[in-house]
């Protein structure tokens, strides 16, 4: 090692020591006793006492909470991301004809998505109120139909939060945005000539020069829509209601953890909730090379 | 698409009904929290009232003092209730048709003064606020020393360590929360400020990625002129490449800021005492106390809102360059 490769070594992990600290206190121990706890009965107060495979053995076998959580965070993440990317990808298009107020516009779409979780929550309950609440005040109004109970109604409050998350899409749609802004405008000239309508342009232009983008945003979604906590918990009171039907899998796994002090139960449960996410990350972006199109490749 | 520029009225009209459509949720919290308890629960058949009216006069200047007396059935009548007026500070009773009923704004501010008072809100922001500024000026420095690590520095391992960094991206945090639970408890620090800041003096892989990204577009040129002016690595690190990177340390603490302030999980494990919560926390319990009171909830959580809405208009182009940023290049 000539002098200089050494004086980089060591400054580089000088520079980089707080996350090489970090990276051991804050994930590393706790990855490896994530794993040994998942084999484990432990309540925090008393040591963890190994078990085996009991605790996956329960979750797969005897725990109907489990798959009912595991189901309902499938059916929101099933129904609020395809949605969240139409609802950002229209509204992206919308915006991006460079109409007059542009910014207006956009801040208005894009506010929902920065308000903390917690107040948007409480706004949707109130909004959500089955007597007196904004929606079905308006269902009312302008179109004469007694809404349903919403959040109080087991068969309509996973829509209920499906149709609030459509609503915080803003995030994804200024990713959009950008993505559209670099799509080469020689494309739509040649589409034109080649005697394209609007939406011969969007299908064949557009939609195919956003495929990277649209990946991106799928794969964030489906994380975080795997992760939906903070509005359940809020808007439910943490329990998940009424009859289970907002029990989401973090939010189970979090009544597991802090609730019953199962915390052995909950390790099993982050493992088994990794290993989802990760395979429908891997199924998409296995996929993306079938739909996802790289222009200048 | 330059061709429908300025063309498309049905876009346009769309454009205007939507962004109605998802504003209308805030102004109707902004409208609840105006309103007198009174005017807040709607009756049956009542279209939403978007204009809160605390009071109710008639022509006459008579104050309609609350909506319904005794009903009509009460005395012998189909229709509906006697309203009680107040006249020179004296309650009579009248029946609807003897008076017209002439709404007026009114805006009623005791919502906040009440939803300040039940959760300590002075004290709930400054918990906020310190644990939001800790965490930003943890995230910005750590995370730009190691980002100038992996973007500036060439050394042996380098590329491992930063692929690394990122593979922890892919983990969710559920995984690191009960072990970390347990180790706070175990250093006694669960009911206190400490766990909500401690990880966020090490640097955070997304913010690190973030910086490395622009830290790695500043031309080595200058680096290698200050080396040869004698210049140290953290000579450079601190006067040349920090003082070029201003935009995307802006975009990294604003993110923080957003983050932290919202933040529910972590104060909800680790705060306990109430003169600890968070803003957001704070909420949350109160809602969960009084599901009903929602003037005060309204008038809460706008409070919690404006600040955030505010800072997105004093940084606007940080927030929509962050987010490009951060959405194409990941």
């Amino acid at each position: 090692m000539t002098r200089a490769e050494r004086r980089n070594l060591r400054n580089g992990l000088l520079f980089a020591s707080p996350y090489l600290v970090g990276f051991t206190a804050f994930m590393l121990y706790p990855l490896a006793a994530s794993i040994y706890f998942s084999f484990c009965e432990y309540n925090v107060i008393h040591a963890p006492i190994r078990i085996g495979l009991a605790n996956f053995r329960v979750l797969f076998f005897d725990d109907a909470r489990f798959w009912r959580a595991l189901y309902n965070t499938c059916f929101y993440t099933a129904f609020s991301v395809p949605l969240g990317l139409g609802v950002s990808i229209g509204l992206a298009m919308l915006l991006h004809r460079k109409v007059r107020g542009l910014a207006v516009f956009r801040t208005v779409f894009f506010l929902p998505s920065i308000v903390p979780i917690v107040a948007s929550s409480v706004l949707w309950l109130w909004v959500l109120n089955p007597d007196s609440g904004l929606l079905n005040g308006m269902l009312r109004q302008m179109l004469g139909i007694d809404g349903p109970g919403w959040l109080a109604d087991t068969s309509w409050s996973k829509p209920s939060l499906i149709l609030m998350s459509a609503w915080g899409v803003g995030g994804a749609m200024v990713i959009f945005l950008a993505g559209l802004a670099d799509v080469p405008q020689v494309l739509y000239e040649v589409a034109e000539i080649d005697g394209a309508g609007p939406w011969g342009k969007f299908r064949n232009v557009t939609l195919p020069m956003l495929t990277p983008t649209i990946l991106f945003n799928l794969v964030m979604g489906l994380i975080t829509s795997f992760q939906y906590f903070t509005q359940a918990y809020v808007m439910t009171g943490g329990k998940g209601g009424p009859d289970d039907s907002t029990l989401f899998y973090c939010l189970y796994l979090y009544r597991n953890s802090f609730m019953y002090l199962r915390m052995g139960y909950a390790s099993a449960m982050a493992w088994l909730l990794f290993a989802v996410i990760l395979a429908a990350t891997l199924v998409v972006l296995v996929s993306s090379k079938r739909w996802v199109y790289y222009h200048g490749e | 698409m330059a061709s429908n520029r300025n063309r498309s009225w049905p876009g346009l009209i769309l454009l205007v009904a939507l962004s109605g459509l998802f504003i209308s949720p805030f102004v109707w919290m902004l409208s609840t929290s105006l309103k007198h308890e009174s005017r807040i629960f709607s009756r049956p058949g009542e279209p939403p009232q978007w204009i809160p009216t605390t009071e109710k006069m008639d022509a006459e200047g008579r104050r309609l003092v609350t909506y319904q007396g005794q009903t009509g059935a009460d005395l012998g009548r189909a229709d509906t209730g006697r309203h009680a007026l107040l006249v020179d500070g004296q309650e009579i009773q009248a029946w609807p048709e003897e008076f017209e009923i002439q709404q007026q704004l009114g805006l009623h501010w005791q919502n906040y003064v009440s939803a300040f008072e039940m959760m300590d809100f002075m004290v709930n922001l400054r918990n906020t606020l310190f644990i939001c500024f800790s965490a930003v000026l943890g995230t910005v420095l750590s995370c730009s020393l190691v980002a100038y690590s992996f973007a500036r520095i060439p050394w042996k391992g380098r590329n491992a360590v930063f692929v690394l960094c990122l593979a922890t991206m892919m983990l969710p945090y559920q995984v690191t929360l009960i072990p970390l639970f347990a180790l706070y408890s175990k250093l006694g620090w669960v009911g206190s400020f400490k766990p909500l800041i401690a990880p966020y003096l090490f640097g955070t892989p997304f913010y690190i990625f973030l910086l490395r990204q622009f830290f790695m577009g500043i031309p080595q040129d200058l680096s290698a002129a200050a080396r040869i002016d004698g210049c140290s690595e953290f000579g450079i690190f601190a006067r040349i490449v920090m003082p070029l990177s201003k935009a995307a340390l802006a975009t990294t603490a604003l993110f923080m800021f957003l983050f932290q302030w919202g933040d529910f999980l972590n104060p909800l494990i680790y705060l306990q005492d109430s003169r600890q919560y968070t803003l957001a926390i704070a909420l949350q319990q109160f809602q969960s106390q009084n599901e009903s009171a929602w003037g005060p909830l309204m008038a809460m959580s706008t409070a919690i809102t404006v600040p955030i809405i505010a800072l997105f208009f004093l940084t606007q182009r940080t927030f929509i360059q962050g987010i490009a940023l951060t959405g194409l290049k990941g």
